[in-house]
């Protein structure tokens, strides 16, 4: 019935109590499902929106609202390339054209193998070390094409399933400044929200 | 509520006084100082989207939004500056960036607000040049077009359809320059299709299915009708041209319904282009209805009757609870005078005479008009589904629901969608007992509740949460919370009748404070059909006829029909047979005479049928069924077929009743104003729509041991009787061919 995994609805059920308002869990609700499910499929719009007693018209006027709320399948590593003002002054646009055609793809499209999808976003809130690229929840910063390069390379032949120990820190680190190693198949929903500090408490 | 405080403040220059509380916008507006907004709608949520009514406030940095400041003691405001021309100027240019200029065939062009604002407030010139991003118009469902590139993006239909009809069908997707109207169902709309959004559009960019491309406004004539589908007695304002009705909409505001119309009112009235509609007298003429000249039909009418009348043969009556009341009047007359028969009834759908017995002796207002739910503090709904069957009372409850906090108190046998707006409801498996136990003392009841309501999670968002329903204990915390209400209307439909109203009424007159009640009947004039006195037992204002004098009910005629127990049956706009099947062999012996604006099962039974007029056609008067009285206006006309009214008096005259004169509504409106109790109404109020209440409470009134229980009709948003199924409208949107209720 439910497109989520129990461990997930009790999560939701757990959101749901947290604010005065009930649909004021909405938007967090909406980023796990799509951490969970890669996507907000049609089911997950029903079953949030039958959780919250909301129309599912109010759910897709949210997901509509946020750009990084997706109504379509992303790439397994979703290349995210900001392209404002602090990482464009520092060649953000290079990076982003140079993606483009590396992967053959677009604003929003997905590669045919479905590796990669790509999207122009807004400030990464990563400013200080523009410019910078963020893959599913890794960030890369300070980048040069070279880089993109290497780090783009790492994350393929990840996905060919080469050795998982390469990614750690390995081929793929781009530098002293990067803050998180490329790790693109783990802790995804964890980082969205920092929920390990939530838990805590 | 006491007089809030007021709060003295200067717009222009020009001292002001507001209650505390007024938004600066309406304390512009009550003292005739314009502040041009497009997103600002009253009653509706706040939304400052369209920077258009930007004043200047004395210590206030900045322009800011009148529709959303409230009055302060001592506020200085201009809206009369340079600064605030230049800021109207910038937000219209900006609003007409994208805004295609194609007025000239755009259905607003003529009565938009853009349009107006422009023309007084707007730039001549326009800085942007970019290319106009244009969308193809899209169709939502039969009767709601949307045009993305005229919409100017003030959420008004969005709130409209949310906070005022409670469907939520509509949405705002995307945001920025991409931002745009939804319906709810990605590329259509699953909704009550009441048109409301269309028309709270200030621009062109949602339109109707019915009306678009039609016409220009102005080559209209604008008639305030009353609708004539349900009881509630909306005005709708007919678009008419030569003679053609080509919309009905609520532009004007004039009516009891505000800014209401529901579907039928909107767009259910296309049955009077209806092919089939009657325009000519049909006879039996060996054994085929044929056409035949007005002259020959009223003159065999009249000799036949005059034939039967000679045999001593009974002759039966059954009116209309959608003709006028002219007409009623001038049918029971015709009836007990004319035809000399007290067989004379029509399709009872709520009981009206047993509210006003049991209301007997009472003085002062014990009726409340529709319009006092809107603010009424407290309604006990009893029965009924008024979302459905008398969408304008379900309109006004969600208003007091929603602007007055009216805790709502629900006893219905089943789960109707009003739920939402209760405070306790209580689902009951018999209707009696429950109010039985209601007026009962303390006595424990018999567990007639089947459920009882959990709160419903979808709400009014700006409903404090003290304000919603608790769960419910039951029908002993329901009645204990009735009893300590001091100003309560209570409303009931037909699923209650007799005995059960009286113990309502009791229970309700027990209360300490103000009680006023409601009956609901179907179809537009039910409630004039019975102060008529449309009964066989009551004449006009529910007088008793003298006793031994009355006649036999509709069902009593109906039934002996087969044993040829009626030499003769006139029916006046009703079609008895849909709910009735009659063989057409035993009619053989009977003279039936039917009178409508279709072929119904029973004009097709009959030997004579006369083509009559729809409401919308005739001028009189209606009365909805909390008892308003409303002029009817002659919108439309259909040639070859003549009001009820002037049927019958051509009939009375081929008859011999030279008294009764040419048909004039204005005079039978004297002659009920005289004659009928509770209609003794100022004419000036009358005449001019101010809806006043007819009060025919008299005295007790005696019924038949056992008089004919209303039969509601239980009509839907998209069904109304047999009338209904002549609107293309009403059977063209998909919510109207889901399964019944």
């Amino acid at each position: 019935m439910s497109p989520f995994s129990p461990q997930l609805e009790a999560r939701f059920r757990e959101l749901m109590q947290r604010y005065p308002a009930r649909r004021s869990a909405l938007v967090p609700m909406l980023l796990y499902a799509q951490d969970e499910l890669g996507w907000l499929t049609p089911e997950a719009v029903r079953r949030i929106a039958e959780l919250l007693g909301e129309t599912e018209l109010a759910v897709r006027e949210v997901i509509g609202y946020y750009s990084m709320l997706r109504t379509e399948p992303a790439g397994k590593y979703h290349v995210q390339v900001c392209t404002n003002i602090s990482c464009l002054l520092r060649g953000g646009d290079e990076l982003y054209a140079h993606c483009e055609r590396r992967l053959g793809i677009g604003h929003k499209q997905t590669a045919a193998d479905g590796v990669f999808s790509l999207e122009e976003v807004e400030c990464l809130g990563a400013c200080s070390w523009a410019p910078a690229v963020q893959v599913n929840y890794d960030f890369h910063q300070e980048l040069t094409l070279e880089q993109l390069d290497k780090i783009l390379d790492a994350y393929a032949a990840r996905a060919r399933g080469a050795d998982p120990s390469q990614g750690q820190g390995g081929a793929g680190s781009p530098g002293p400044r990067t803050a998180l190693p490329v790790d693109g198949s783990g802790s995804r929903g964890e980082a969205a929200l920092g929920t390990r500090v939530q838990e805590k408490s | 509520m006491a007089d809030p405080a007021l709060v003295h403040l200067t717009v222009n220059g020009q001292p002001l006084q507001a209650p505390a509380g007024t938004l600066l916008i309406e304390a512009c507006k009550q003292h005739g100082i314009e502040v041009p907004s497009f997103c600002y709608y009253p009653n509706l949520s706040l939304q400052a989207a369209c920077r258009m009514c930007l004043v200047e406030i004395e210590k206030m940095p900045k322009l800011q939004t009148a529709c959303t400041v409230v009055v302060s003691e001592g506020m200085v405001v201009n809206s009369d500056s340079e600064t605030v021309h230049r800021a109207r100027k910038s937000a219209i240019e900006f609003i007409l960036t994208n805004h295609p200029l194609d007025c000239p065939v755009c259905d607003a062009g003529g009565e938009c607000e853009l349009q107006d604002m422009t023309f007084k407030y707007g730039a001549e010139k326009g800085r942007f040049i970019e290319p106009k991003r244009h969308r193809e118009e899209q169709q939502w469902s039969p009767v709601v077009y949307f045009d993305r590139p005229r919409c100017i993006l003030c959420y008004r239909c969005v709130r409209a359809c949310g906070e005022g009809m409670d469907v939520w069908a509509l949405g705002v997707a995307n945001r920025g320059i991409n931002a745009t109207i939804v319906p709810n169902h990605q590329d259509h709309l699953e909704c009550e299709e009441c048109g409301n959004c269309i028309d709270i559009c200030p621009v062109g960019a949602l339109t109707s299915g019915a009306y678009r491309y039609q016409t220009r406004p102005w080559e209209m004539q604008h008639v305030g009708a009353v609708c004539t589908f349900c009881g509630d007695g909306c005005k709708t304002t007919l678009g008419v041209r030569n003679g053609e009705i080509l919309r009905g909409d609520n532009r004007d505001k004039s009516g009891i319904n505000g800014d209401f119309l529901c579907i039928k009112g909107r767009y259910g009235l296309d049955f009077t282009r209806h092919p089939e509609r009657l325009k000519q007298p049909l006879a039996r003429l060996n054994g085929e209805l044929k056409p035949v000249s007005w002259s020959y039909a009223l003159e065999t009418a009249a000799k036949r009757w005059r034939e039967i009348q000679k045999a001593q043969g009974a002759i039966g009556v059954i009116g209309s609870t959608r003709i006028l009341n002219e007409e009623a009047y001038t049918l029971q007359k015709f009836a007990r005078q004319v035809l000399a028969t007290a067989n004379l009834d029509h399709h009872r759908t709520a009981d009206f005479p047993a509210l006003f017995d049991a209301l007997a002796g009472r003085t002062g207002a014990a009726l409340a008009r529709l319009d006092d739910l809107k603010t009424a503090p407290a309604v006990l709904l009893v029965g009924g589904d008024p979302t459905q069957e008398h969408p304008l009372t379900a309109w006004n409850l969600r208003w007091g629901y929603r602007q007055h906090k009216t805790r709502l108190y629900i006893l219905n046998p089943g789960d109707i969608k009003l739920r939402r707006q209760a405070y306790r409801y209580a689902q009951v498996a018999a209707l009696e007992a429950a109010v039985r136990y209601l007026n009962g003392e303390g006595e424990t009841q018999s567990q007639p509740l089947t459920g009882v309501a959990e709160p419903s999670e979808k709400r009014w968002p700006q409903t404090p949460a003290s304000a919603v329903a608790v769960l419910d204990e039951g029908l002993q915390d329901f009645r204990a919370r009735l009893r300590q209400e001091q100003d309560v209307i209570v409303v009931f439909s037909g699923d209650i009748a007799g005995d059960t109203v009286r113990e309502l009424v009791a229970f309700g007159n027990s209360l300490s404070g103000q009680t006023r009640y409601i009956a609901l009947a179907d179809h537009a004039n039910a409630r004039g059909a019975a102060d008529m006195g449309l009964y066989p037992d009551l004449l006009p204002g529910y007088a008793p006829v003298a006793a031994g004098q009355s006649g036999l009910n509709l069902e009593q005629m109906l039934a002996a029909l087969p044993n040829q127990g009626l030499a003769s049956l006139y029916v006046v706009g009703a079609n008895p047979f849909r709910r009735h099947p009659v063989d057409p062999a035993a009619l053989r012996q009977t003279f039936l005479v039917v009178q409508d604006l279709f072929l119904t099962e029973t004009a097709r039974a009959a030997d004579l049928v006369f083509p009559a007029l729809c409401a919308y056609e005739k001028a009189g008067t209606v009365t909805n069924t909390s008892g308003q009285v409303q002029p009817q206006r002659r919108g439309g006309s259909c040639e070859g077929a003549k009001s009820d009214l002037e049927i019958l008096h051509r009939l009375a005259a081929a008859m011999g009743e030279t008294a009764w004169g040419p048909a004039d509504p204005d005079r039978t409106l004297q002659e009920i104003r005289a004659q009928v109790k509770g209609y003794n109404l100022p004419l000036a109020q009358l005449l001019a729509g101010a809806a006043p209440l007819a009060l025919p409470l008299n005295g007790r009134v005696p019924r038949a041991a056992a008089p004919l229980a209303p039969q509601p009709n239980r009509d839907t948003l998209f069904t109304a009787g047999s009338l209904g199924r002549y609107s293309a409208t009403l059977n063209g949107v998909m919510e109207g061919r889901k399964p019944g209720r």
